[in-house]
C-alpha cells in the first residue's frame, strides 16, 4: 500500500476529520482535526493492514502568524511489519490548547507529550503525568514558541538568581589567612 | 525468633540517585522509592543538560547548525553528523556522490564501534569488572586518533557536510584503518573472553530488565534495546541511506530481551560494524567527495579565494542560507543508541522553520521505570548501563 493510499484510507474511515493530505519528497502528511486524534491513532495502530505499531515521535510546531490555527502537533508513525511511515498533524488553535493524549495507544508517547507540553504549552488531556520535563518546574513561559526570545526572558530564572546571589556573597568574602 | 520477625518492619524510603552519581553516565537523576532493597517506584528527572538545541537550530542556517548535532550524543558525534546531513540533503533534494557515501558509512561505523566500546567499558565497570574498561579505552584511542587524522578533531568532528564530506581521505588513513580493522576481531575476542561467560556478569545481567518485543515497540525503543527483544528493526536495513544498501551485514537479535541479550546484540554489532568498514575500504570508489549542486553546497575554498562567482555563492550561502523548497521531511538514521531522527519544517528561507531532534536516549530514559520497578536496587545500575543513554542527546 502506497503512503497516499493510507491517507485515502484514513479519509474513508474518518471523513470528517481529515482536513488535507500533502506529499513532499515522497513523505505523506495527513492534517487532522484534533477532536478524534485518539480514535484515529487507535484505528491506525489496530488495523491489521495498516498496523502502525511504532510511534517514532510526537512534537509540536508553532506557526505563529503563518496559519490560522497557531500550533500543530505532529505524529510520526511507522509500521515495522509493513515498513511504512506516515505523518499525522493535528491542528491546535490558541483559543483552546488541549488535545487528547495518545499514551493509551502508544505508551512511548508519554515523554514526547510531556516535552511538547513543556516547550509549547499544549495540554494533553488523559495524560498520566503531565509535568514539565526539560525545563525546571517553576519556569515561566514555553521556550520553543516563536514569540519566546532566543536569548531567554529579560528576568533570570529564580533558581539561577539564587546561585548568582550565592556566588556574589562568596566573591565579597575577604580572606584573612 | 517469630517475635523478632514480627517486630522487624521496613519503612518505605525515598532516595535521590544523581544528578551527580558515577553510574548515571551524566546528569540523570532518579528518585527511587525503596522497600528494603526492592524498588517500588522509580521516577527519572532529566533536563539538567538542556541547551535548547532545537531552538538554536531554528535561528541558524542549515550549514551552521551542523556543529550543534555534534553536541547531541557527544561520544558518537560522527553518527549524529551523518544523520543531520542526510536529513538536510533529503530536504534539499540533493544527493552526495558515491565516494562520499562510502566514506560516511565508514566513519559512521567507526563512530559506532567507539560508542559501543565506551558502553561496554562503562557498563561492565558499573557492575564491577574493571579490566575490560581499560582494554576498551585502548581501542577507542585508535579510533579517536584516526578521527584526528581525518579532520583534526577527536570528539566534535563535524566532518560530514551537506552534500558530501569536508575533505577526501588519504591513503595513509586508509592503511591505518585497515590495519585496525584486521586487528579488531582479536580484540573483540579478548573482551568476550573476559566478560561473556563470566559467572558474576551472568548473575548480574541474565533475566534482569526483561522487556518483551511488543512492549518494546509500544514504548518506541530502537537500536540495541529493541533488537535485544528480538525485533530486527534497523534503519540501515529498513530504509537504507548512504552506502548501507551496497555493503553486506547482518542484524543480530536477542531472544529474551534482558540485559544479557542486549549485551550480546551490541557485541555482535561491533563485529558487524567492523565488517562494514572492511567492505567500505575494499569497495571505495574514486570520484569527488562533494555533490555538484552550487545552490546548496558550499563551494571549495581554493575556488572561493580565486574566483568572484564562487565568492558570491559562498557569501550568500553563509549569510542568508540556501533557498529551500517549502515542505517538511523526517529522516531517521541508525546511530549507536538507536534511531536518531531529524524533522525539518522549511518555510522557504535558509533557516529551518522548525528543527526537531528525535533522540533515542530520551525514549530509552523514559523506559527506566518500567525496567527498574519491581526489581532490586542493585539492578538499577545494570538497567542504566543497558539502556546506553547519553544525557547530552536526551536533554538536547
Amino acid at each position: 500500500m502506497e503512503p497516499l493510499e493510507i491517507a485515502e484510507r484514513i479519509r474513508e474511515v474518518f471523513p470528517e476529520e481529515v482536513l488535507a493530505v500533502s506529499e513532499f519528497r515522497g513523505q505523506v502528511s495527513v492534517t487532522l482535526r484534533k477532536t478524534r486524534i485518539r480514535d484515529v491513532s487507535r484505528y491506525l495502530h489496530d488495523d491489521p493492514e495498516l498496523y502502525f505499531d511504532y510511534l517514532i515521535d510526537v512534537c509540536g510546531v508553532d506557526y505563529l502568524g503563518k496559519k490560522e490555527k497557531r500550533f500543530e502537533v505532529v505524529y510520526h508513525l511507522y509500521s515495522i511489519k509493513h515498513r511504512r511511515m506516515i505523518r499525522l498533524k493535528a491542528e491546535v488553535g490558541e483559543e483552546d490548547l488541549t488535545i487528547d493524549s495518545v499514551t493509551s495507544v502508544w505508551i512511548g508517547a508519554n515523554w514526547h507529550e510531556r516535552e511538547t507540553f513543556d516547550l509549547f504549552g499544549i495540554t494533553f488531556s488523559g495524560h498520566p503525568d503531565l509535568r514539565r520535563i526539560l525545563m525546571p518546574e517553576d519556569w515561566e513561559g514555553h521556550p520553543l514558541r516563536k514569540d519566546y526570545p532566543l536569548k531567554g526572558p529579560a528576568t533570570e530564572w529564580q533558581g539561577f538568581e539564587a546561585v548568582l546571589e550565592r556566588s556574589r556573597r562568596f566573591r565579597e568574602y575577604e580572606w584573612h589567612g | 525468633m517469630e517475635d523478632i520477625e514480627k517486630t522487624f518492619e521496613t519503612k518505605e524510603l525515598s532516595i535521590s540517585m544523581g544528578p551527580q552519581h558515577p553510574a548515571t553516565h551524566g546528569v540523570l537523576r532518579l528518585v527511587l522509592n525503596l522497600q528494603g532493597e526492592n524498588v517500588i517506584k522509580c521516577t527519572p528527572y532529566v533536563g539538567y543538560l538542556h541547551r535548547g538545541i532545537e531552538k538554536l537550530g531554528e535561528n541558524r542556517t542549515y550549514f551552521s547548525a551542523l556543529p550543534l548535532s555534534d553536541r547531541l550524543d557527544y561520544i558518537s558525534s560522527m553518527n549524529n553528523n551523518v544523520g543531520y546531513v542526510n536529513a538536510v540533503e533529503k530536504l534539499f533534494g540533493i544527493e552526495a556522490p558515491e565516494r562520499a557515501k562510502f566514506i560516511r558509512t565508514m566513519v559512521a561505523e567507526m563512530g559506532r564501534i567507539s560508542s559501543h566500546i565506551i558502553w561496554l567499558g562503562t557498563h561492565v565497570l558499573d557492575i564491577g569488572a574493571t579490566t575490560p574498561f581499560l582494554y576498551a579505552f585502548r581501542e577507542r584511542e585508535v579510533i579517536m586518533d584516526l578521527f584526528e587524522m581525518l579532520c583534526g578533531a577527536r570528539l566534535t568532528v563535524s566532518y560530514p557536510r551537506v552534500g558530501g564530506v569536508r575533505n577526501d581521505i588519504s591513503q595513509e588513513f586508509l592503511d591505518k584503518l585497515y590495519a585496525f580493522v584486521l586487528d579488531f576481531p582479536s580484540k573483540m575476542d579478548d573482551y568476550e573472553t573476559l566478560v561473556t561467560e563470566n559467572r558474576v556478569w551472568k548473575d548480574r545481567t541474565v533475566d534482569i530488565g526483561i522487556i518483551s518485543a511488543e512492549e518494546a515497540i509500544n514504548w518506541g525503543l530502537t537500536g540495541g534495546m529493541l533488537r535485544g527483544s528480538g525485533v530486527d528493526y534497523d534503519v540501515r536495513k529498513y530504509a537504507p541511506y548512504d552506502a548501507y544498501d551496497k555493503v553486506e551485514f547482518d542484524i543480530p537479535i536477542g531472544k529474551k530481551g534482558d540485559c544479557y541479550d542486549r549485551y550480546i546484540v551490541r557485541m555482535e554489532e561491533m563485529r558487524q560494524a567492523n565488517r562494514i568498514i572492511k567492505q567500505c575500504i575494499e569497495k571505495l570508489p574514486a570520484g569527488p567527495v562533494m555533490a555538484d549542486a552550487p545552490k546548496f553546497t558550499l563551494p571549495p575554498k581554493d575556488l572561493v579565494l580565486k574566483d568572484m562567482e564562487h565568492l558570491i555563492h559562498q557569501f550568500i550561502l553563509i549569510t542568508k542560507g540556501p533557498t529551500v523548497a517549502e515542505g517538511e521531511i523526517y529522516m531517521g538514521t541508525e546511530v549507536p543508541k538507536g534511531e536518531l531522527g531529524f524533522y525539518f519544517v522549511s518555510d522557504g528561507t535558509g533557516r529551518p522553520y522548525r528543527m526537531r531532534v528525535r533522540a533515542p536516549s530520551y525514549v530509552h530514559a523514559s523506559v527506566l521505570p518500567r525496567l527498574c520497578e519491581g526489581g532490586m536496587i542493585a539492578d538499577v545500575i545494570a538497567n542504566i548501563g543497558t539502556i546506553d543513554i547519553v544525557l547530552g542527546e536526551c536533554d538536547r
